[in-house]
């Protein structure tokens, strides 16, 4: 029997996992996925806590209701890889073997990256919302504040789900307007990048989105420091900003586990071929999903689009035919702007987010670039497409590469 | 794209002032680009333009964290040799193109 064997169990793996047992035969391959955690968490669910438009139980399922049979599920801590031996060591000393291995670790969030960050204000008036823990204190604490300066911070780049920190301010201004308070909330959206996202199109659209709502940005910030007792954070280059309530977008790393391997770059994400999702260094890895230090955005719907490519490419490599499938950095986010409504933006490696309409051109029915209430229940619609049609490596009528149809240059 | 005559050298940059052509640098450019950005270079900031040239040259990724964890300069040190945008600032000195922010 040959192995296939795939670390981590969340959006990347869980997809690999049942895309390939569909197509490799119990007969010749054995499967098997390691995680640490019996839980899965619907991520882009975490924004939407803090405002009490979901809890916890909205966004909570058990791994194992997404596992296809025929998988070796295997809950342990992972030691290390040793890729020279094609060897991965589990926590207790297990040795697993592979013929090929998929490498679908994630990125975490590092607030001890930050000095001050994770200190005495650390989720009582310091708050991340990227991991559960955070996303229900700062839940707790919104109930019952009563206004100041609310500042949002990206510490540094890249971080998981680019526009989050956008929606997050959009909703802000939306929650407080509605308990009466916005006029005690002064909004500061604070970040290393010279405007509101990185391509020109979308900085503007959502720059001046920004503005309408009343949003102050202070561009090229990057963070040096917190100081906890004047309740103030601090640039490299000095500059001062006072908060009564920091969320924090902390620093993002891949696993420990690429560092304890010695497979990572400077930031512990993997080297990745950006067309065929092949290991730099090793011949028979592939890396899929945040893991990897492709040159495009850390989110699901990457991770979606790049296990298509991922599914034909490892598939080539298994028949030792040359790859067939390109993967293009294809991402497609929709950006909650809050009162109920949303807008989209879909782009790649070399095509930055353009308007139009999406996925069918002229029809839409979702509006890039533009703000629409389609827009909003698209993204809503997505929680049940998550847990039903994606996770289970079902077909999506997207397709994996962008398409220029439907945009306006 | 246009032609932009520095230290009385002809040469092709970006919109944004950023040399289209890396071979085409030396010293002297360094120190035109740096006085338009208001630095003054110093030895310290040539270390650190050697750095970065050297990464760029071997294709790697340049980052505020991968420079000041490099050993020429710390974080801090480096936002106080190019004030405001160091990596954006230190870049074009350096000759190389802007860094992309990848989201």
């Amino acid at each position: 029997m040959k192995k296939l064997l795939i670390l981590g169990a969340g959006t990347a793996g869980t997809m690999m996992a049942n895309k390939l047992r569909n197509k490799l035969s119990r007969e010749e391959w054995n499967i098997t996925i390691v995680d640490q955690f019996k839980t899965h968490y619907y991520q882009p669910g975490f924004l939407f806590i803090p405002f009490g438009i979901y809890t916890r139980a909205d966004v909570v399922k058990p791994k194992n209701d997404f596992f296809p049979i025929g998988v070796n599920v295997v809950y342990s801590k992972i030691e290390k890889i040793v890729p020279e031996k094609n060897q991965v060591v589990l926590e207790e000393g297990v040795v697993l073997g592979y013929d090929y291995l998929l490498i679908a670790t994630g990125t975490r969030t590092a607030p001890e990256e930050t000095p001050g960050l994770k200190d005495k204000l650390w989720h009582k008036e310091i708050f991340d919302f990227y991991t559960i823990e955070g996303a229900t204190a700062l839940a707790d604490f919104f109930k019952t504040w009563q206004g100041g300066e609310l500042v949002i911070n990206i510490a540094e780049l890249p971080y998981k789900c680019p526009v989050a920190p956008l929606e997050f301010v959009f909703f802000a201004d939306a929650f407080f307007t509605e308990r009466g308070l916005r006029d005690k909330v002064n909004i500061t959206y604070v970040t290393p990048l010279p405007g509101a996202f990185t391509k020109p199109r979308a900085t503007k659209m959502l720059g001046e989105l920004l503005k309408t709502k009343n949003i102050n940005i202070v561009p090229d910030f990057t963070i040096a420091e917190v100081n906890n007792d004047e309740k103030k954070i601090i640039d490299y280059g000095g500059k001062e900003l006072k908060f009564d309530c920091l969320v924090s977008i902390p620093t993002n790393l891949g696993s420990k586990l690429i560092d304890r391997s010695g497979m990572g770059d400077d930031m512990g994400f993997v080297p990745t071929d950006k067309h065929t999702l092949q290991s730099r260094d090793f011949k028979n890895i592939f890396v899929i999903g945040d893991a990897a230090n492709l040159p495009t955005s850390k989110a699901g719907s990457v991770a979606h689009f790049a296990s298509e490519i991922l599914e034909e490419n490892l598939l080539c490599a298994i028949e030792g035919r040359p790859y067939t499938a390109n993967f293009d950095g294809h991402a497609n986010c929709y950006i909650e702007t809050g009162y109920g409504k949303g807008t989209l933006i879909d782009f790649n490696y070399d095509t930055e987010p353009l308007p139009g309409s999406f996925p069918f051109p002229g029809l839409g029915p979702f509006g890039l670039l533009k703000v629409t209430r389609t827009n909003h229940y698209g993204k809503l619609l997505f929680r049940w497409i998550y847990w039903h049609i994606l996770l289970k490596g079902k077909k999506m009528p997207i397709d994996s590469e962008m398409q220029m149809a439907g945009k306006k240059l | 794209m246009t032609t932009k005559t520095i230290a009385n050298i002809k040469v092709e940059v970006t919109e944004e002032g950023y040399l289209i052509d890396s071979s085409v640098w030396n010293k002297e450019i360094a120190k035109a680009i740096a006085k338009e950005e208001g630095i003054e270079l110093t030895d310290k900031h040539f270390e650190v333009i050697e750095f970065i040239r050297k990464k760029v040259a071997a294709g790697e990724g340049l980052t505020i964290r991968g420079i000041g964890k490099s050993g020429v300069v710390d974080a801090k040190t480096f936002y106080q040799l190019f004030p405001g945008a160091p990596l954006k600032k230190a870049t074009k000195i350096a000759g190389v193109s802007k860094p992309v922010s990848c989201m």
